[in-house]
């Protein structure tokens, strides 16, 4: 048998965190590098993932399946397609700037306790919320992906509520009340959504007798498992809930804005750039290839509840005092364009949507991470209590800008692409869904260039009159995501050769074709 | 009845008896319980004849060799397939040597062992006048608060007697599921009850509460032991037997011998269906399901928490042992009507507890509300009525044991000056003073919350997919609607141990002996491995599936 790629890359800061947690308390700083170094290393290996992926083989590569528990079905199984291939290349890269970017987050308060190891921890529980997101776009036995989707939950948890931003303007008691009231929110929210996909789950398995994505799909594909409509709607619903609590869609949204407004910046990039998109990965690899029917009679109410997410997040972003939360909202009305995409059952859309979830994990990232520089240069969220920063502090006020600029999409960066494909692939099918779903990109420009002008232009705030600019570190964080950004916008190329042919699997599992140009119908 | 019905009964008991055949016992096959019955009325005579300094050592010596031993036999028996092929019944068709015994009576020794650990820990409370003090009061018969209390502790004297009471505790919860008719289940269900209800009294700190903790739980106990009676009464009536493999054979109609003595009640289904409530009623007492749970969370709050924790775990197997053997084995032709009884009950079982749990203050009132809802659990398995819903509970109550004894014997840990310190605000910040400690007990509660990778998991979800194949998919939604609500007060500890910043007068973390270590690494490492890789288990669960009749 081969060499486990798959594995390796995901056991890796799986290994990883667990040696970090192990660094005695005096030796913090070891304890960061080893994480760095992990991290890069775990890089390394999504990069032999990306090369050794042939784009024009077979659907799923690199597979790897193992007998692990014969009594519940389930195998160990493995396996990438285009999709999971691209969003493992953008979580191995993110984790190592979150690493950098959160260098000195979780340093102690408090010297000499010596039991206390915070540092440890924080970098610990990152290395395992990505061995567990990774092995979570691997998975291609539903079993084993439902083990890490929950799991997921408990580093995340503790990310949540045990570290949050140093300076707060209520003061450290009503800081940690809000960071806990935020982490048992993000906890209860997505242990619901989990617990009812676990009734679907079991309701699945009672259907199916395994747990094979393959062997399901392939099944209902040539007709041999034959689900009575009900069940399948009922079973669909059990995973689309789970998956609609984690990407979020509206209404589930709520936990979002708390949870990314009271973790730490790099936790919150953690969050909404690596995190969510398993929630929707796992609407295109799960909901549609299992469930194809399903999927489409659920498509009207999805789509509206997409372009409610899109416009309402829009609209709340514009109205929000706190920078963080701001991004939040942006967010929610970002993952409505990708629900929307993956929903309008076009081939355009479905590539623009998975686009969208590796280019919303880069800018995002970029976005609020610039924005966490600013943060920790004030010791405030709030938008009002900025001004004139560009003044001070050019360097950081540009790459905010062009952050901010990729988050509307302007042409030339690489959201743009993923957008414009989703609203065609949209316009397609339902032209009234696409354009109202354009007016979330006028919002997006709104809430953008608000942003931006409040904090950055006029004149200098007092308090912010002696702030440095970027230091190196920082540099070093924001600046290759910034050339991605740029490189994905103008020769996005790469990642969509990688895509396509996945999605073209995914639409021939429900059965979709392309609506055919009228023109062309008409002759 | 006939005047002349009655009159039989006395001339057939007045025949001459010309021979009584020896009974044949299985010495072999009953070995487990031997053993360790033999053993407590060895630690009995060592309580009357070992001097009392030595007698701590000589008892442990000897539980820790009978346990072990009793063990042995138990693999022993299950390798030479008593388990499976050789499956039958031992002692004059008193006991059952099956599969779900063999296992659950493993079960019951391990947690057992384990309990046994907590129960001779001797480094959590400070010393007593020079002398290193265990969980359990100086001499049981002092009156609180008296002079002969303070005489007793000051001479150093401790309760040694708990050994031999755990022992007979064990002996009896090692027949209770393996009873084969309805007297051994009953004599079995006194022989441990009785040592259980000593043992809740016995607590060093705050007497009168665990005195208080220790009536509740006998009076009750004695309830429900006299409406089992009564049910077995009723179903003798019915089947004119107590053999469980009689009265299966009377219920589905096949049997072959009617008694003249009891012909006119014979089949009378009144009996039948009353007698069954009443008996399935007293086993349901013991896993403390609802509505018969009111005594579980008073008698875990006020126990020694080392007992609270052994009987947690092991009274569960055993009991829940019984109730499967009884329903599968006897009255399996009767489940069309006792399904939905017992689906209401599951149902009510998990979301009452789970709901309860949520306004608890207390540590140990919350573990016992959660092990309401875990009942509620099994008690789902128990209710697929396939052989994958036996060897579903059978794994769930292997894991759900380890877990909780792990989770009694950390709260035993955590003190203040007076004790335990049990009440949650207490807990607040153990995260940031003691890592260690509180990231096992929160390893702990998300195995009882059910979270991926860890036994709680696996084991809920054997029993759930059991139930759903076995046609009981509303009990599947309500059990994951009552693991949300569980979740919620899990989480609200983890939230308190790690998030909360610690109170200047919060409690200290006692450094344990190794005892107490093995007992808490023994569940950490249960609940690992049987979270990432059950199937070992999960084929001796399997294999153990079938009951012999």
């Amino acid at each position: 048998m081969s060499f486990p790629l798959l594995t390796a890359t995901a056991a890796l800061p799986a290994l990883g965190a667990i040696a970090t947690a192990a660094v005695p308390a005096a030796r913090r700083t070891m304890a960061k590098w080893l994480a760095l170094i992990v991290s890069l290393a775990t890089l390394v290996l999504a990069a032999i993932v990306l090369v050794r992926f042939d784009p024009a083989g077979d659907r799923y590569q690199l597979t790897e399946s193992r007998a692990w528990i014969a009594d519940f079905g389930v195998r160990y199984e493995l396996g990438v397609d285009g999709i999971a291939v691209a969003l493992i290349a953008l979580t191995a890269l993110l984790i190592p700037f979150v690493i950098l970017a959160g260098w000195h987050d979780a340093d102690p308060l408090e010297t000499g306790n010596t039991r206390w190891r915070p540092t440890q921890g924080f970098f610990a529980l990152i290395l395992a919320v990505e061995a567990m997101v990774i092995i979570s776009f691997e998975a291609t036995d539903v079993f084993l992906f439902y083990i890490f989707f929950e799991a997921m939950l408990i580093p995340m948890y503790f990310l949540i509520g045990g570290f949050g931003d140093r300076a707060h303007e209520h003061g450290e008691e009503t800081a940690s009340t809000q960071r806990s009231y935020a982490a048992v929110k993000f906890l209860l929210y997505n242990l619901v959504g989990g617990l009812i996909m676990l009734a679907a789950v079991i309701g699945l398995y009672v259907v199916a007798g395994n747990f094979s994505l393959t062997e399901i799909a392939e099944a209902r594909a040539n007709g041999s498992l034959d689900m009575a409509t009900n069940t399948e709607r009922w079973l669909f619903l059990g995973f689309f809930f789970a998956f609609a609590v984690k990407a979020p869609l509206w209404p589930l949204h709520t936990w979002l804005p708390n949870a990314m407004g009271e973790a730490t910046t790099p936790v919150a990039v953690l969050i909404t750039a690596v995190v969510d998109k398993v929630g929707t990965f796992a609407m295109l690899r799960f909901c549609l290839q299992l469930f194809p029917e399903a999927s489409k009679w659920a498509t009207p109410v999805i789509l509206v509840l997409a372009l409610i997410s899109i416009i309402y997040g829009a609209l709340l972003a514009v109205g929000q005092r706190d920078i963080k939360r701001l991004v939040a909202y942006a967010s929610i009305s970002h993952f409505g364009f990708i629900i929307l995409g993956i929903f309008a059952m076009t081939s355009q859309g479905q590539s623009g949507a998975t686009l969208y979830m590796v280019n919303h994990g880069i800018s995002t990232a970029a976005l609020m991470l610039v924005a966490g520089f600013l943060i920790s240069r004030r010791g405030s969220r709030l938008i009002a209590d900025y001004g004139g920063v560009q003044k001070v502090a050019p360097v950081l006020a540009g790459t905010f800008l062009i952050g901010g600029l990729a988050t509307l999409s302007l042409p030339g960066l690489a959201p743009f692409v993923s957008e414009f494909l989703v609203l065609v692939g949209t316009y397609a099918r339902y032209p009234v869904v696409g354009i109202i779903a354009t007016f979330g990109i006028v919002l997006a420009a709104l809430y953008v260039l608000v942003l931006y002008q409040r904090t950055m232009t006029g004149p200098v705030k007092p308090e912010v009159a002696e702030m440095p600019d970027l230091r190196v570190r920082e540099l070093v964080v924001v600046t290759p995501l910034i050339v991605l950004l740029i490189f994905l916008g103008v020769y996005p190329k790469p990642l969509t050769d990688i895509v396509n042919p996945a999605v073209k699997q995914t639409m021939s599992d429900v059965q979709k074709k392309d609506p055919q140009p009228e023109v062309e119908a008409a002759k | 009845m006939s005047a002349s019905a009655v009159h039989s009964l006395w001339t057939t008991a007045a025949d001459p008896i010309s021979k009584i055949d020896a009974p044949k016992i299985e010495y072999g096959q009953l070995s487990p319980t031997l053993i360790v019955i033999g053993a407590a009325i060895v630690g009995i005579l060592v309580e009357a004849f070992v001097p009392r300094k030595s007698r701590y050592y000589v008892q442990m010596f000897v539980s820790v060799v009978a346990l072990t031993a009793a063990f042995a036999a138990v693999v022993g028996l299950a390798t030479s397939g008593y388990g499976t092929t050789k499956a039958g019944i031992a002692a004059m068709g008193a006991i059952a040597v099956d599969g779900p015994a063999l296992f659950l009576q493993g079960t019951i020794l391990l947690a057992g062992l384990v309990g046994l650990f907590t129960f001779a820990e001797r480094r959590l409370d400070p010393e007593a006048h020079g002398n290193r003090v265990d969980s359990f009061a100086a001499q049981a018969a002092s009156v609180p608060g008296s002079d002969s209390e303070q005489a007793a502790v000051k001479a150093g004297f401790t309760t040694t007697e708990v050994f031999p009471l755990l022992l007979f505790a064990i002996g009896g919860m090692l027949i209770f599921p393996s009873a084969n008719d309805l007297l051994t289940l009953f004599v079995a269900l006194e022989v441990f009850s009785l040592p259980l209800y000593l043992l809740c009294a016995l607590a060093r700190r705050k007497r009168l509460m665990s005195q208080e903790a220790a009536v509740k739980y006998f009076l009750l106990g004695a309830f429900a032991s006299a409406f089992t009676l009564f049910g077995i009464a009723l179903l003798y009536g019915y089947a004119g037997s107590v053999s469980y493999g009689t009265i299966a054979q009377v219920v589905d109609g096949t049997v072959k011998d009617v008694n003249p003595a009891l012909a006119d009640t014979m089949g009378n289904d009144v009996l039948l269906l009353i007698g069954a409530a009443m008996i399935v009623m007293g086993l349901l007492f013991k896993v403390g399901a609802v509505p018969f749970h009111m005594w579980t969370p008073d008698v875990y709050q006020g126990a020694p928490t080392p007992v609270t924790g052994f009987m947690a775990a092991a009274t569960k197997v055993a009991a829940f042992g019984a109730l499967l053997r009884l329903l599968y084995v006897v009255l399996p032709g009767l489940r069309w009507d006792w399904r939905p009884v017992m689906m209401g009950i599951a149902v009510v079982t998990m979301l009452g507890g789970a709901v309860v749990a949520i306004t608890q203050t207390d540590i140990k009132r919350l573990l016992a509300y959660s092990s309401i809802a875990h009942a509620g659990f099994i008690l789902a398995g128990v209710i697929a009525m396939t052989p994958d819903g036996v060897s579903s509970v059978l794994f769930y109550l292997g894991a759900y044991s380890f877990v909780t004894i792990g989770a009694f014997a950390v709260v035993t840990l955590v003190r203040d000056a007076g004790g335990e310190a049990t009440h949650l605000s207490k807990w607040a910040g153990l995260g940031r003073r003691s890592p260690l400690v509180a990231a096992v007990f929160a390893v702990f509660l998300l195995a009882f919350a059910g979270i991926p990778l860890t036994s709680g998991f696996a084991g809920k979800f054997a029993v759930f997919k059991a139930a759903a194949e076995g046609g009981a998919g509303t009990l599947v939604v309500v059990g994951v609607i009552s693991s949300a609500i569980a979740a919620f007060f899990y989480i609200r500890v983890i939230v308190l141990m790690f998030f909360s910043e610690p109170r200047p007068d919060g409690p200290t973390v006692a450094v344990p002996s190794p005892l107490t270590m093995t007992a808490i690494g023994v569940g950490v490492a249960v609940t690992v491995v049987l979270g990432v890789a059950p199937q070992y288990f999960l084929d001796l669960a399997n294999q153990a599936g079938v009951f012999v009749r």
